[in-house]
């Protein structure tokens, strides 16, 4: 479970351009609930990703982790429970390291990085599966550096490695928004298997408002901080992609979009 | 040949201080200017312990850890009070102009009448009577090649593969749960550590300590690693660690080359020179390659 209990942010605070993203703001995310977030440009939702990831710091208010305050933990050690797979999909590999080795990295999380041989030769086999698994031929490819992959292969390894280790929390900041419709379809359903296999708690940001009501079991929408649609269970599986246009129209008319 | 031996052994101990700078430069993406400092640092401390009776070898690993212990300080000040990188670098180089004068006692410290890694009891019953005037050499290449052989398997280890990664891509290493800054530091300490030993072993090498020795060391460095990379960018088979030791030995022939119609104070002007030289062409190739594609 995930909970962020009255958490205040602003950006430059003390001048003139202080702006107040949230205040007070609360949500709690239950155990492998697959949450969907929508919104419009600047209500919220990679800020709050990463107040959860601690890439950026919040003013005020507590972020529970399994009941566990996390709050002041630096962003790499709460990785340890977190994957999370960015909107960029270079952000996710290495790109002058073959997929052997950055398979075998993030294979190795949670555990030393010591003078250990780095890939472990019993377990080629395991990666091997692992990226036929995915169907794009990665198998085969063992030793071509990632770089040389299309943005759609880089974002597929990208969501194998930040899963593979045992992990609670799966973040998806926007993953399939620098991807070509087909491609994103594709990252879209390995996602929700790989959701659905490891039973992970997942909060995924999304542009796309079909995904966000085809994908999960409650889905959200931001607006200028706050949460202004709130479907889980019954009530989400209900939910039409119009439902959800029209609402996201009205706000963003608001704001004079 | 005295020409060419001269040229193979300076080629080769700056290749040690290449496969440093490879570290910084290559792999982190740091452009580290302490090599200026850590240089005459291991040139220091090696005329220090000679003067006072050391047994030669021993000067080695002592050398390649205060080496490191400078790293460890550019690391510091760049990671911890969150200095630009390029502004670490001069900050330890500057500091470690004092503190080299300081472990030395002057700026100029001759070591003709101690025993040197090159020339002891030991060595000269060690090698045949025939390859004895090659000694300097057998041993600079030796100790190269342990040192690159050390750093392959090494960039092969786990811990390898985490500072690989965190000059290719800080954010995984994040992801993975390790603090992106103790990796930083990890690597800018092997690094100065390997530049350091080159100071170490090019005092010896020389038979005395000065502390200029130091300036534009991080040219040559850089010269080695990008001539090296580019030259043999093609060649998969030849490990980047080799292409810059090559590369070393290439920039050390250009130099001594350009050296024999020019005077000696022209030295750092040719270095400058070819290593613009060195540079347009490199970004030439690499104009050629994007046009290609």
């Amino acid at each position: 479970m995930l909970e962020l209990k009255g958490i205040s942010k602003y950006y430059n605070p003390g001048t003139i351009n202080e702006m107040c993203l949230f205040k007070g703001f609360d949500l709690t995310i239950e155990k492998g609930e697959f949450l969907s977030v929508v919104g419009s440009n600047g209500s919220g939702k990679t800020s709050m990703l990463n107040i959860i990831c601690g890439s950026i710091p919040a003013e005020s208010g507590q972020i529970l982790m399994g009941g566990r305050d996390i709050t002041k933990e630096k962003e790499f050690k709460r990785n340890a429970k977190i994957g999370r797979v960015y909107q960029n999909p270079a952000m996710g590999t290495c790109p002058s390291m073959t997929i052997l080795e950055n398979m075998s990295l993030a294979d190795n999380k949670g555990k030393l990085y010591g003078l250990g041989r780095g890939t472990n030769k019993a377990r080629i086999d395991f990666y091997r599966e692992q990226l036929s698994w995915l169907g794009l031929g990665l198998e085969d490819k063992l030793d071509v550096k990632v770089g040389a992959l299309s943005g759609g292969q880089r974002q597929a390894m990208a969501l194998l490695m930040s899963t593979m280790t045992p992990i609670e929390f799966l973040i998806l900041d926007e993953h399939t928004a620098a991807l070509d419709p087909k491609t994103a379809d594709l990252i879209m359903e390995l996602t929700d298997r790989i959701v659905r296999e490891k039973k992970l708690t997942t909060i995924m940001v999304t542009h796309n408002l079909r995904y966000a009501v085809e994908y999960g079991d409650r889905l959200i929408m931001m607006h200028e901080g706050t949460v202004i649609l709130d479907k889980k269970g019954e009530e989400k599986q209900a939910v039409s992609v119009e439902e959800v246009l029209t609402l996201f129209n009205e706000i963003s008319i608001e704001c004079g979009n | 040949m005295n020409f060419f031996i001269t040229i193979l052994e300076q080629g080769l101990i700056y290749g040690i201080l290449a496969l440093g700078v490879y570290i910084t430069y290559k792999i982190l993406d740091f452009p580290d200017l302490t090599v200026d400092g850590s240089f005459p640092l291991g040139a220091a401390v090696t005329a220090a312990l000679i003067t006072r009776g050391m047994d030669p070898y021993l000067t080695l690993p002592i050398a390649f850890l205060a080496g490191v212990l400078a790293g460890i300080c550019t690391g510091l000040i760049h990671v911890k009070g969150k200095v630009r990188d390029l502004l670490s670098g001069i900050i330890m180089m500057t500091a470690l102009w004092s503190i080299n004068l300081y472990i030395a006692g002057t700026s100029n410290v001759p070591l003709f009448s101690q025993e040197t890694i090159f020339k002891n009891d030991r060595i000269e019953g060690l090698i045949p009577k025939a390859l004895s005037p090659y000694t300097t050499l057998i041993l600079i290449f030796l100790l190269t090649i342990v040192c690159k052989v050390i750093l392959d398997l090494y960039l092969k280890t786990k811990s390898g593969f985490l500072l690989r990664a965190v000059g290719d891509n800080a954010v995984l290493v994040t992801s993975l749960a390790k603090d992106q800054g103790n990796v930083k530091i990890l690597g800018l300490a092997i690094a100065n550590g390997l530049v350091s030993l080159a100071g170490c072993v090019f005092a010896q090498e020389e038979r005395v300590f000065e502390i200029s020795s130091g300036t534009g060391a991080i040219v040559i460095g850089l010269a080695s690693v990008i001539i090296g990379t580019s030259l043999f960018r093609k060649v998969t088979l030849l490990k980047a660690t080799s292409a810059v030791l090559i590369g070393s030995v290439i920039y050390k022939a250009c130099v001594a080359i350009a050296l024999r119609s020019f005077e000696p104070q022209a030295m750092k002007l040719i270095t400058a020179v070819l290593f613009l030289i060195i540079l347009l062409i490199s970004m030439e190739r690499k104009k050629k390659v994007k046009a290609d594609a």
